[in-house]
């Protein structure tokens, strides 16, 4: 056990940090799944990629720093400790990009990496339907074979797509061969949502921002150099990047661990008597349980250990922690947690945690299957 | 950064667990609720053979001379076999102070003829719990922030019925007198620490062996011609309680190491694995009962052994409730409240 950080990790700290306080805007943007908020964020994540902060674990090829996993995980750490903006820019950098980098060609590596880095292309996650959520390998959106053209017209329709009215790309899973088992069959595409044949209609999500789409395929066209790995065997492509959402890529410690110093900031500044004092520290435990969980998890990681179906339960754990924290806040607020502010919206937010990424009823049935080795219902 | 138990530390506990498990039958648990012979001394015995009463006394002074973060991996293993002995009081505890203060007790203790029991929870007066003194040799006590030793002649204590009768409770009759001051100021905090840290250790490991005993228990217990572990309402309470294992397990170990390391929050971190562990181990506890049906609620099966013993160590060395208080007030949200056990 040694729970130091090397004096070059605490020079990378030390750079992050100087960095992110003469950096980040105050006061804070407005929300970014908004299209104003959006269009300042995007501004946001343009600066971060010329100081090269935007892809830190990336080779220097494609924007970023060839840091390891745990400069990684400090500087998370320290960009929610500094309250910089949300990431517009993580469906693609957290979730497809791990995918790119294990299935892509050096031709799509090349060509997508550096623009997804510099925010000038924004990925959205084409997975749910409206027929096919949870069961993900239920969905019905199919690709069409296009050979005189080179490449696969696509039909059918997408929905809860994050950001989905900002983004200019979309990768997702179509079928390609409907007489094949069903989670075969199915081949990962790369899609520019400016094509002909491709519809898009924003909608508001609970917390009333416009951060969802449906998305209307009718036979756009994609050239096969937008497949991602082989035709057909779209599943294991997509199960990696399930992976990447719901462990920790997508959510790194650093969030939990400022979202509880704040919330003993506030705790401190209105008083919490008693009981409430005790959920105050209950939470703040719970997000250091996350953060030495994952240091065990890197730790694994850097000698070989894949994470696996342990990632369900790093996603079952931040998810309802993040859940309890603004349960606390708001407590501590009282009336005034009513008005709009960052811990109601926070609330709001953190209530799409159990379901996004896999519900957390898939996630637990995952853990008791694939770790405890329960059977099979 | 290297979160990952260190070879000696690995050693240790892989030696111990191959002992554990070969010797420490649930009829050897079960022999310590009964008053007369039992296994227990022949399996402590071996176990000092291997080391580990000096796993925290110097080299030079006949122990192991490792550090803190050895304790929680091989007291997880003391906790899953359940065998009952003062082992974190013996080890965790009064070893480290008694090479300190070059006491004669030490080379009993380092060779398990002796054990050593402790309630440092609260200063010793008349009605306080002490586990074991029965079995152990010697017994430490507090007299304000004073950790005092005495041997079992000097404390007058008698026998009383407990919820883990294999911990062979007592209650102190009168306040004690004699013993000697082993530790004051910081060395008795950092051994009551110390105390609290090998708890958490010990229950994280019997939550291990019920949730172990629980998902063997589900997936061949069949109704409706189905095992009932592959019904969902079973599959996510299990989940759950696995989860409150594997996020205590690494906040013991970093509590550990942050002991060893003398750490500025040692403290803190020691009181986040102790609510975790404790939290965990209830949660577990509760869960496995419930999954079992009714066969759990029997003393016929070995469930109740293991959770018995997590309820007792659950509010001992600080319950999850008491150390979360004491973080409120270490982070300035509360006012400082009673002693750990009051």
């Amino acid at each position: 056990m040694d729970l130091t950080w090397s004096p070059e990790e605490e020079a990378f700290r030390h750079e992050a940090r100087a960095w992110l306080t003469a950096n980040v805007p105050c006061p804070p943007l407005p929300s970014g799944d908004t299209r104003a908020g959006f269009a300042a964020h995007l501004e946001w994540e343009q600066a971060l990629f010329e100081a090269r902060w935007s892809v830190v674990s990336w080779p220097e090829r494609f924007g970023g720093r060839d840091a390891s996993l745990w400069e990684w995980l400090i500087f998370e750490e320290e960009y929610y400790r500094a309250g910089a903006p949300q990431r517009v820019t993580q469906n693609g950098i957290f979730l497809l990009a791990p995918s790119l980098f294990e299935f892509g060609t050096a031709e799509q590596q090349e060509r997508i990496l550096p623009r997804m880095a510099a925010a000038q292309d924004l990925w959205a996650q084409g997975w749910s339907e409206p027929g096919a959520g949870s069961d993900l390998a239920g969905i019905a959106s199919r690709a069409e074979r296009a050979e005189a053209a080179g490449g696969w017209r696509l039909f059918g329709q997408k929905t809860w797509t994050t950001r989905g009215s900002f983004c200019t790309h979309l990768f997702g899973l179509f079928r390609t061969d409907p007489a094949a088992e069903r989670h075969r069959g199915l081949t990962y595409f790369l899609v520019d949502l400016r094509s002909p044949g491709v519809t898009v209609r924003g909608f508001e999500r609970l917390d009333g921002d416009e951060g969802f789409a449906e998305v209307f395929f009718d036979g756009a066209f994609v050239p096969d150099r937008d497949v991602l790995g082989e035709v057909n065997r779209g599943w294991s492509v997509a199960m990696a990047t399930t992976g990447s959402e719901r462990g920790l890529t997508l959510r790194s410690p650093g969030r939990f661990a400022a979202a509880a110093g704040r919330l003993v900031e506030l705790a401190r500044s209105r008083g919490a008597p008693g009981a409430l004092a005790e959920r105050v520290v209950q939470s703040w435990i719970e997000a250091r349980a996350y953060e030495l969980f994952t240091l065990e998890q890197v730790s694994g990681i850097v000698t070989g250990d894949q994470p696996g179906a342990r990632s369900s339960l790093n996603k079952l754990y931040w998810s309802e922690l993040d859940v309890r924290l603004h349960e606390t806040a708001l407590e501590l607020l009282g009336t005034d947690g009513e008005a709009d502010g960052p811990w109601s919206r926070g609330f709001e937010f953190a209530l799409a945690g159990p379901i996004y990424a896999g519900t957390n009823e898939i996630q637990r049935n995952i853990v008791a299957e694939r770790l405890l080795g329960l059977p099979r219902a | 950064m290297r979160f990952a138990v260190a070879e000696q530390a690995a050693a240790l506990r892989d030696a111990s667990e191959a002992l554990l498990g070969a010797r420490v039958t649930t009829a050897v648990i079960r022999s310590a609720w009964e008053a007369g012979p039992t296994q227990v001394g022949d399996v402590w015995r071996g176990l000092a053979e291997i080391g580990l009463t000096g796993a925290l006394v110097a080299d030079e002074s006949g122990g192991l001379g490792l550090d803190e973060n050895a304790l929680p991996p091989v007291l997880n293993r003391i906790g899953y076999s359940g065998l009952p002995v003062p082992a974190v009081e013996t080890v965790a505890v009064a070893a480290p102070l008694l090479a300190a203060a070059g006491h004669p007790a030490l080379p009993d203790v380092l060779s398990g003829a002796a054990l050593v029991t402790a309630n440092l929870d609260a200063t010793a007066s008349a009605g306080l719990p002490v586990p074991f003194l029965t079995v152990a040799d010697y017994a430490l006590l507090r007299a304000g922030d004073e950790v005092r030793l005495y041997e079992r002649g000097e404390v007058d204590a008698e026998p009383v019925r407990a919820v883990d009768g294999s911990r062979q409770l007592t209650r102190l009759r009168y306040s004690p007198a004699g013993g000697t001051t082993l530790a004051t100021g910081a060395a008795a905090a950092a051994a009551w620490q110390r105390g609290a840290l090998g708890t958490a250790a010990v229950l994280v490991g019997l939550a291990e062996r019920m949730l172990s005993m629980t998902v063997g228990y589900v997936a061949a217990r069949r109704q409706f011609g189905v095992p009932v572990g592959s019904f969902q309402a079973v599959k996510h309470r299990l989940a759950d309680a696995y989860a409150a294992v594997e996020f205590a397990r690494p906040a013991v170990l970093a509590a550990g190491w942050a002991q060893a390391a003398a750490a500025a929050d040692a403290a803190e971190q020691t009181s986040v694995a102790k609510v975790l562990a404790s939290d965990a181990a209830s949660v577990v506890a509760r869960a496995a009962i419930q999954c079992h049906g009714a066969i759990g609620y029997t003393t016929e099966y070995d469930l109740h052994l293991f959770a018995k013993r997590a309820w007792a160590l659950a509010v001992s060395w600080g319950s999850a409730g008491w150390h979360r208080r004491h973080l409120a007030v270490s982070m300035g949200l509360d006012k400082e409240e009673g002693e750990s056990g009051g």
